[in-house]
């Protein structure tokens, strides 16, 4: 019996303290774990539709509740002036959802570029509308309050060829996120304030 | 024979070199050997659990009752292994998504639970660290061998660990032998190595 006890009273505390452990690494290493996925996975679409900012957007980043979600928005600084947002969106695709990143300019409401992040279409043909910069660039310039539309559907947008569904996507991604974008603004430009130097 | 310490160390290096001499804990070696950064990102990180829960272990050899000594020993492991999955995806991201399930998988390599079973659970806590360690390094100049092996073949570059640099060996005009990076070649690599290592140990 005393054995018994014994065994249970030392495993029950190694686990107990093994727990403990992890919980302490768990806390301390979360906030850079988020950064590198981040950095890795919506780092390159960031990066690249705020070329020439002055400072990092990963670091620079804020979130705001919207119903039930939280969105992530990331700012751009260009010439001292917190006036650019990056955020997320996403689009129905051919294989599941794609994730949209979109530049917006917060004076001119008018897009400074758009990216895919994740997404799940056929590598060579959907995959192009993420690796294709004649495809993203058509985006470039135009107010988000637009609706974009590929070509077949009436719309100014070259869909991508053999992979109509995938543009379809991304233009509704693009689309969406003017519906938050607007609902928001208000909190984006008081927030963004803060970065700015 | 008592050893002293440095010959606990050194005998993970030569004598009892994992992979080769020991021949446990093969599953990560065939797996994650396609590049040098990867074995030896795994090897790393096996040595950082070797270690510590090598010194756990002896340091709690009298504390914990035989009957439930492996589940001890187990619950040690993992823990240690999930400080190295969240330090790892801290730190080095990219590394962490090639090694993908291998690094959870050092909880059941037999290399480390057979470490803790075979001396740490005998031995004082200090002869135990230099074991774990020289075991480690062992291990992780065996991936880095066998990955340079079957890197320089299979791709004709071998990749800097821990950094982005990678070198191309030969011209451009090098036809890649991809038998190598793939599993069958890992297995007729590894056999390879095993055959030198015992015509030269003879």
């Amino acid at each position: 019996m005393r054995d018994i006890i014994r065994m249970i009273v030392v495993l029950a505390i190694l686990a107990a303290c093994g727990g403990a452990l992890l919980a302490g690494v768990k806390s301390s290493t979360a906030e850079q774990i988020e950064y590198q996925q981040l950095k890795f996975v919506k780092g390159p679409a960031i990066l690249e539709i705020l070329e020439g900012c002055s400072n990092d957007p990963l670091v620079d980043r804020f979130k705001i509740p919207d119903g039930e979600v939280e969105r992530g928005f990331y700012v751009g600084v260009f010439d001292g002036k917190a006036n650019t947002v990056v955020f997320e969106s996403f689009g129905k695709g051919f294989g599941g959802d794609i994730g949209v990143m979109v530049g917006v300019n917060l004076e001119t409401d008018k897009l400074l570029g758009m990216g895919v992040t994740t997404h799940a279409e056929t590598p060579g043909l959907g995959s192009r509308a993420k690796d294709d910069p004649s495809f993203r660039a058509q985006f470039k310039g135009s107010s988000i309050t637009e609706s974009f539309k590929v070509k077949s559907d009436g719309g100014q947008i070259d869909a991508v060829s053999g992979a109509t569904i995938t543009s379809q996507g991304v233009c509704q991604g693009v689309t969406d996120s003017s519906g938050f974008y607007s609902k928001l603004k208000p909190q984006i430009i008081e927030q963004a304030k803060a970065f700015a130097k | 024979m008592a050893k002293t310490i440095v010959q606990e160390f050194t005998k993970g290096l030569w004598e009892e070199i994992p992979p080769f001499r020991l021949v446990l804990g093969l599953c990560p070696v065939l797996a994650v050997t396609k590049t040098v950064a990867n074995g030896v990102g795994m090897g790393v990180a096996a040595t950082f659990v070797l270690v510590c829960s090598n010194v756990l272990v002896s340091m709690l050899r009298n504390i914990i009752p035989s009957q439930v000594r492996v589940p001890c020993f187990i619950i040690i492991i993992a823990t240690f292994v999930v400080v190295v999955e969240l330090v790892m995806q801290a730190f080095t991201y990219p590394l962490f998504l090639q090694l993908g399930i291998f690094i959870p998988l050092i909880v059941v390599n037999c290399v480390i639970l057979g470490r803790a079973e075979a001396f740490a659970s005998k031995n004082p806590p200090v002869a135990s660290i230099a074991d774990g360690f020289g075991i480690g390094v062992g291990f992780t100049i065996a991936l880095g061998a066998l990955a340079g092996i079957r890197e320089a073949f299979g791709a004709g570059t071998i990749s800097v660990p821990f950094s982005d640099t990678v070198i191309q060996l030969f011209g451009p005009s090098f036809e890649p032998f991809t038998f190598m990076v793939e599993a069958p070649g890992a297995f007729v690599c590894l056999g390879l190595m095993l055959a030198v290592m015992n015509m030269v140990g003879k």
